[in-house]
Formats: C-alpha cells, sequence, structure tokens
C-alpha cells in the first residue's frame, strides 16, 4: 500500500528542505556535485518505476538518459542558446520514443531474457553514438551554449540549475507516487505480483507494461537532458553497460519497491563513491576505493535484505530484540 | 578476401567462440542449476588470465605447470567462495544476488590492482607453441592458437564424457532442468552446488589463462568477456550446455567475421544477433520445453 | 449460426489440445447453463486442468470452438473473455498477499473500470470498483476480514477470497480449479454454501478431487479419463454408470 505514514512524510520533507538549504552553505563544488547526485536520483526514480514497481529489471536504462542528453546536445542550435521549454519536452520525447521501440519489442520476452534484451537495445544505441559521426565518437561533443529562457533562468549559471534540478527531481518523485496509488499504478502492482491473475481478471497487461516503459524512459530522457546542461558535455560513456548496471546497484542497494529507496540509493552509492575516492582520508590507499564500495555493498547484502530503506528496522531489532521485525514482515 | 585470409578468419572465429564457451557454460550452469547470477564470473577470467602472468614466477616459468598450478588454486577458490559468498544467497531475490556478485567484481578488480597492479602485460607462449604454421603461400597461423582450440575441444569433449556418462553429469542435468526434482531424489545439492561452481570458476580461471598469451593481460579484461558471455549464455538458452557451445560459436564466428567484413559496426553485430534471436525464440535457441 | 439456447453462457465443442504427439484433451464438448453447478472430474492427468485453461483463454486449442454468451469466443484473449463475463479461479491461490482482502477485490474489479489511464486519481476513491469489491466481499462472506492483509488469512479464507477476486469482475461464468483443495469440514462446508448461493445467477464450472462435496452439491458431472469424456450425467447415473465405475471410481 502506498499510504505515506508520518515517518516516510517527516523523512521526505526533511530530505527535500535540506536539498534546498544546502546552497546557502555550500561552495561551488558542493553545489555541482549534489546536482550531480539529483540527475541520477532522477534517473533512479525513472529506473525504480519499473524495477522495483512493475518487476521488469530493465539493464539498458543508460540508452535513455543517453537519448536525452544527446537530444539536449543535437538539438540545440550551434550560435545561440535554446529555450529549454521546447527542447526539455522534445528531450523526453526522443527518449519516450526510443522506449516505445525498445518496450514494444523486449516486453515480448521475460526474466533475465529480457534483462539482455534491455541491454541489447542499450548497446546498439551505444555504438550509433559510437561508432557513427552523428554522436561526435568516443569523444563527445560540447554544448557551447546552455539552454535558458530569456535572462530569467539561465541554465548555465550552477545555482540556477541546481534549483531547476531539484524543482525536476520533486516533481518526478511526487509525479511518481501519485501515479503509483491511481488505477495505473495499482494495476502495475498487482503485474508485479502475479501477471496470470490480472490477465484472467481482464486487464490487457501489455499496454500496461508498455507505458509504464515509456514513462521510465522518458523520464531517464529528462536526467539526461539536464546531465548535458551540467556538464556541457556528452560522451558514449553515459549510455554504457556499466551505467545502467550502476543504476541498478544504486536502486537494489536503497530498497526496492519504495521510491524513497531510489532516492537513498542514489545518494548513498554515489557519497560511498566519494567517500572511498577521499585522499584526506584513506590518504594513497583511496586509488582502490572500488575494494571499500565493494566490500560495503556486500555487507550491506548480506546484513540488510531489504536495502538501506531496511536500516531503521535492523538498527531498532539490535537494540530491542526481534519483535518489530515480525510484525513488520506479518503486515 | 582470398581462401587463405578466409581460413584464417574461421581459425580465429573457432578459438575465440571455443574459449568464450568455457567461460559462459560455467556462467549457465551456475545459473541454471544454482539459480545465481552471477556477474563476477567475468572476474575469474581475469584472474586467471593475471595467474598466468603472477604465477609463472613461482614455477620457474613453465606454462604447464602455472595451468595446473592456477586450475588447484581456482577450484580452492570457488569452494570457498560458494561458502563464503553463495550459500546464503540461493533463496534470496535474483537482485540480490546481482548486487553481491557486483560487490564482488570491484573487490576482486581492486585485489587485482593492490596484489599485480593496473599495468597490462604480455605473456609469451611457452617456446614448444611459440612458432607458426605456414598456410598457403604467404600466410602463417601461430602454433599457439590451434593448442588454445585444441585443449578447448578437449575440454569441451571431457566435460561432455562427464554430462553424458557419469552419475556426476546426470545429475548436474537433471538440476539444470528441474533443481527441485534434484532435491526430491535425495541428491546432496548442498555438495553439487560446491562441485558445479568450483568447476565453473576452475574452467573460467583456464580459460582466462589460456587466452592471456594472446589477449595480454589487462584491467577490465573480465568485465568485457562477462556480458559477451552473457549474450551466448541467453541466446543459446539458460542452462543449456548445448545452446552454449553453439551460441558461443555463433557469436565468435559473428564477431570475427564482423571485425574484417564491417568494422565500423562490428561491436554491435553480436547484441544485434542476440535481439533478433530472441525476438524469434524469446526463450533462447535451446531451451527445453 | 449458434444453437445456444440463452441458458448457456459458455460452450466448448469438440475441444482437442495435442502437445506434440500427446493428446491431452480429445473432442471434449461441454456446456455450462446459468443455474447450475457443473462438476468435472477425472484422475491425475485427465485433462481438467488443460481444459479450464483453454476455457479461460490461457491456451488455444489446437481444435475446436469456444462460445462465451452466444458470440464465437475461439480466438478471444484471456482478458477479453473476462471483461464479457468470464471469472476463473486457480488451483494454487492467486491473492496478492501484501494487499488487503478489500484491495485484492478493488483490484480486481478495476479491470471493468473504462479508464484506467487517469493517473492522477487515487484508485482507492474508485466508486465503481469499490462498490464491486464490496459486495463480492460481502457474497464471499469475508466481510470480517476486510481490512486484514491476505497474506494472514487462513487457508479457507484465502481459497473464499480467491473466489470473491472472480466475483469482483461480476462474472456470469465461473471456472473453479479445486476451491476445495486442502480444506477442513467446516471450511469445506463454508464453502460449498458460497457456491450454492452463486449458482442462481451464474453458471460454475467445477473441477474438484473431494468427490462427497461434488456428488452432494453438482447437478451434472463430467467425467475424464485420459483426455476424453467417457460420461456426462446427473450425479445419480454417473454413480450407477458401469464405464465410471472401473475407470475411475473403482480406483479408489
Amino acid at each position: 500500500m502506498h499510504t505515506i505514514s508520518q515517518g516516510r512524510l517527516a523523512f521526505l520533507l526533511l530530505f527535500f528542505a535540506g536539498l534546498a538549504l544546502y546552497p546557502l552553505i555550500a561552495g561551488e563544488y558542493g553545489v555541482d556535485f549534489v546536482t550531480k547526485i539529483m540527475i541520477y536520483a532522477i534517473l533512479a526514480l525513472s529506473l525504480e518505476l519499473l524495477v522495483g514497481n512493475v518487476g521488469l529489471v530493465c539493464f539498458g536504462q543508460a540508452a535513455f538518459f543517453g537519448i536525452g542528453a544527446y537530444g539536449a546536445v543535437l538539438l540545440s542550435p550551434q550560435d545561440a542558446s535554446a529555450s529549454w521549454l521546447w527542447l526539455l519536452p522534445a528531450c523526453v520525447a526522443a527518449a519516450a520514443l526510443y522506449a516505445l521501440f525498445v518496450g514494444a519489442l523486449s516486453l515480448r520476452t521475460k526474466g533475465v531474457y529480457f534483462i539482455m534484451v534491455t541491454l541489447a537495445f542499450a548497446q546498439m544505441a551505444y555504438y550509433v553514438v559510437h561508432d557513427t559521426p552523428l554522436g561526435g565518437g568516443t569523444d563527445g561533443i560540447y554544448l557551447y551554449f546552455k539552454p535558458g529562457l530569456d535572462s530569467a533562468i539561465d541554465l548555465s549559471k550552477p545555482h540556477t540549475l541546481y534549483y531547476f534540478t531539484l524543482v525536476f527531481l520533486v516533481w518526478t518523485f511526487v509525479f511518481l507516487a501519485i501515479l503509483l496509488r491511481s488505477h495505473f499504478g495499482r494495476a502495475l502492482a498487482g503485474i508485479k505480483i502475479n501477471e496470470q491473475r490480472m490477465l484472467a481478471s481482464g486487464f490487457y497487461t501489455y499496454p500496461y507494461k508498455l507505458a509504464a516503459f515509456i514513462t521510465s524512459g522518458g523520464i531517464a530522457g529528462l536526467a539526461g537532458f539536464l546531465f548535458a546542461v551540467k556538464d556541457g558535455f556528452v560522451n558514449p560513456e553515459m549510455m554504457s553497460w556499466h551505467l545502467s548496471g550502476a543504476l541498478l546497484i544504486m536502486i537494489i542497494l536503497g530498497g526496492l519497491g519504495y521510491l524513497e529507496g531510489a532516492l537513498i540509493g542514489a545518494f548513498a552509492f554515489i557519497f560511498l563513491q566519494e567517500f572511498f575516492k577521499s585522499d584526506a582520508i584513506f590518504g594513497s590507499f583511496a586509488k582502490h576505493w572500488q575494494l571499500g564500495l565493494g566490500l560495503t555493498i556486500i555487507a550491506c547484502v548480506a546484513l540488510l535484505p531489504k536495502g538501506l530503506i531496511g536500516l531503521p528496522d535492523w538498527i531498532h531489532k539490535r537494540l530491542y530484540g526481534e519483535k518489530r521485525i515480525i510484525t513488520e514482515k506479518m503486515s | 578476401m582470398d581462401l587463405s585470409t578466409f581460413l584464417i578468419q574461421c581459425l580465429n572465429a573457432l578459438q575465440y567462440g571455443l574459449l568464450l564457451y568455457l567461460v559462459a557454460m560455467g556462467l549457465t550452469l551456475i545459473f541454471g542449476i544454482m539459480g545465481v547470477i552471477n556477474l563476477a564470473h567475468g572476474s575469474f577470467y581475469m584472474i586467471g588470465a593475471y595467474m598466468a602472468f603472477a604465477l609463472a614466477p613461482m614455477v620457474g616459468g613453465n606454462f604447464y605447470l602455472t595451468l595446473i598450478l592456477g586450475v588447484v588454486l581456482a577450484v580452492v577458490l570457488g569452494y570457498v567462495l560458494e561458502w563464503a559468498f553463495f550459500s546464503y544467497l540461493y533463496d534470496r531475490d535474483h537482485l540480490q544476488q546481482v548486487l553481491m556478485t557486483y560487490g564482488l567484481i570491484l573487490v576482486f578488480e581492486e585485489l587485482r590492482s593492490i596484489l599485480v597492479g593496473d599495468d597490462v602485460h604480455g605473456i609469451q607462449p611457452p617456446e614448444l607453441l611459440a612458432g607458426t604454421l605456414p598456410l598457403g603461400d604467404i600466410m602463417t597461423y601461430p602454433v599457439y592458437r590451434l593448442f588454445v582450440s585444441g585443449m578447448c575441444i578437449l575440454l569441451a569433449l571431457g566435460m561432455y564424457y562427464v554430462f553424458s556418462r557419469t552419475r556426476l553429469g546426470m545429475m548436474i542435468r537433471a538440476g539444470s532442468v528441474n533443481r527441485e526434482m534434484v532435491q526430491s531424489l535425495g541428491i546432496d545439492i548442498q555438495f553439487l552446488y560446491r562441485v558445479v561452481f568450483a568447476a565453473g570458476v576452475a574452467i573460467a580461471v583456464l580459460a582466462g589463462m589460456l587466452a592471456a598469451p594472446i589477449s595480454s593481460v589487462y584491467p577490465g579484461m573480465g568485465n568485457q568477456v562477462l556480458i559477451i558471455c552473457f549474450v551466448v549464455v541467453v541466446i543459446g538458452g539458460i542452462g543449456s550446455i548445448r545452446g552454449a557451445f553453439f551460441a558461443a560459436l555463433l557469436i565468435g564466428f559473428v564477431d570475427t567475421f564482423g571485425k574484417v567484413l564491417v568494422p565500423e559496426a562490428s561491436g554491435v553485430l553480436a547484441y544485434v544477433l542476440m535481439a533478433l534471436i530472441l525476438l524469434w525464440k524469446p526463450n533462447g535457441l535451446f531451451k527445453a520445453g | 449460426m449458434t444453437t445456444a439456447t440463452p441458458d448457456i453462457l459458455l460452450q466448448g465443442r469438440d475441444i482437442t489440445q495435442r502437445w506434440g504427439g500427446l493428446v491431452a484433451i480429445n473432442q471434449v464438448s461441454i456446456a455450462l447453463e446459468r443455474g447450475t453447478i457443473h462438476a468435472v472430474i477425472g484422475t491425475n492427468g485427465a485433462g481438467k486442468s488443460t481444459l479450464i485453461n483453454i476455457l479461460s483463454g490461457e491456451i488455444t486449442p489446437t481444435a475446436g470452438k469456444i462460445e462465451l454468451l452466444g458470440k464465437d469466443a475461439t480466438r478471444w484473449s484471456q482478458p477479453r473473455r473476462a471483461r464479457h463475463g468470464l471469472g476463473r479461479s486457480y488451483q494454487r491461490n492467486t491473492i496478492f498477499p501484501d494487499f488487503t482482502v478489500f484491495e485484492n477485490c478493488r483490484l480486481a474489479a478495476q479491470a471493468q473500470v473504462h479508464r484506467p489511464w487517469i493517473w492522477w486519481n487515487n484508485a482507492q476513491k474508485c466508486k465503481i470498483s469499490v462498490s464491486s469489491a464490496e459486495s463480492a466481499i460481502t457474497q464471499a462472506g469475508l466481510t470480517e476480514a476486510t481490512d486484514r492483509p491476505a497474506g494472514l488469512l487462513s487457508h479457507g479464507q484465502k481459497r473464499q477470497l480467491e473466489i470473491a477476486m472472480c466475483l469482483a469482475t461480476r462474472p456470469e461464468v465461473l471456472l473453479l480449479d479445486e476451491p476445495l483443495a486442502g480444506m477442513g469440514a467446516e471450511e469445506t462446508e463454508r464453502m460449498l454454501a458460497l457456491l450454492n448461493n452463486l449458482k442462481a445467477n451464474h453458471a460454475i464450472l467445477l473441477v474438484e478431487h473431494d468427490m462427497d462435496a461434488v456428488f452432494r452439491i453438482a447437478d451434472k458431472i463430467t467425467v475424464m479419463v485420459n483426455g476424453s469424456v467417457i460420461a456426462s450425467d446427473t450425479p445419480d447415473q454417473i454413480r450407477s454408470n458401469a464405464d465410471v465405475q472401473t475407470a475411475y471410481l473403482g480406483a479408489h
């Protein structure tokens, strides 16, 4: 059930309020860094819709992200800045269109086969930008003029972009939260648990899944647009399977089945990465940052089967014994 | 393309396909029998290649001794890993396994970096196999590549014997079709898992060691082979050993000839092929039932 | 084109299903009438479940014809049949364990709502599906358990919920696959009473292993052996049928 409990609501309000206040205390680097994390959080939310709520494990989310990003660069005029009012919807539409194509075909397969087919389509997109003149090859392409809207919302200013991204992060979260309690969202939840039952009740499940896939692709395109604007640069690595894999890891780490899980996962994953990369803490060992990250992930799997979102329960269990966990499981 | 070039490419494709088969077979068995999606399988290939580099000095540079030592170490490694990381994952969601094995990839890569470093190393094939054979008038073919193909074929035949003629093979085949059935037959499933896992690791390590003199040894080589092996497994049908064999050869030929005939699109060919096959047969080519 | 009388809601004619060389179902015809419970019995592997799967649209038969409410439904998908008044339950529970009893039924009822793409409205507040769900819960006798998570119900209640989820889609034909499986005496009585109540407005196909229950409640019994129908008659006639005695009942 997607009724927001008080604890969750409080967490979300604090979380978003913290993000809104953060630029007041942060420097240039911090603002840029958190903008990056928020973009990944939007991307993680898009994947959470598929994996956590429909049970469709998409291993090609980076393709939609990349199409949004390449769209922002390729559709921008060479010599002037575009208005994001049309550029952003265009990027979202481009990503959603590719999602329609990929989803229509790959939803014919199930399980691990679905994972691999979505990977295959993402790799195709990767090689298109990697090996054709369109995408500028391995070096990528630059976005010389960042989009704006007259001078009111100029996305080339880091603070403007930060709040612009934050607004879209909140928007994405609220949009998905509303979507998931609607008829559409409830049907997706049913399909995740038992598609056969849904068919027998009279649901045409394929269009539902396809619509979810397209929505997810569109949101990933939104994240891609933001990323291209932030970096002013796109390259094929944005579409590589490493990113698709890392995204899956983020949402599993955070806790599947909860939108907050995607937020927590994205922040935790990138913070952990930066933490283990930090020279100040680990000195020369920081170049082996993957070791710490890997061990942390393994520990999370071993101790927290529900992901980081299960952490409060885990602490509670350590402090007060098993009782609460049992009721949690049963309800 | 003249005849001898064609022949050489065929031999290359065969050798690449057979090598892929060795890695993919472990992957498909571990998934089919244990139900575990093991992302870390590519790491074993990488570990094997680095073993070929790092172990050689310990046994006085003897290539064959290195191979044997590597396989023994790999069996031990597989046995310990299964006990330490996988034995409690079986009942978990597939995605938990993905997360765990992803963590293992990172750990293996860094341990490799700490122990051996991040440099690219070339490996010399042993002297006996270092030569070339003449092919046609001007072309030659390295003996070592023939040796690798021969070794792979021997291994494949050996495994075929184990699968089709021994009791262990019978259990493995039954297990890859129906896990519950094997359990209900009173077979020690825990033992079967350890054996399959250790064997899968050993074969992937061996493949890595054999490949080292051809591909050289470099960081990230495990991830590269992992994805292409998943493609092989999926095309062949998950859990199907025969499927993995044909799919590996198919990918070997498509990739090798793709690089020669359409170099600009060679990277994507394998994926296009996989997408087409899965749209035609959503459960792979050789999935039983 | 149809010879069905208005009371025959679902009719299968000469249905045959082959798996490779194996004939799972051989020229089976069956007609379900409103106001009757039609039981199908037979040993394991006789083809009963396959028959239900064919009638409900999960499997397209190799040959044969299916008419639903007088329309040719042979090529209809399962959701389309469900939308035209066909409900089915499964042998294994297909309830959603994390949802409440109410939400299980409401979700099933939601299939009948015509605008599923309105994404901004809260599904819990949809009047049509809420009222369908409430009446299904009342009919199935689960009123007291309405707000409990389905996974916490007793086995008997889970089987009742399985039926309630069918009812929530407002079907006219019910295909029930072993609704009594694993039930105690008291639970069985409750389920039989429920089926008796449903009979008036529905045509019911009942696949069941509990012979006492079948002979008590069924109006008509079809006996299948190795994919073929060997007899189809009233319970009394079936009881005294010599073929059935040797082929099936004798085996007990």
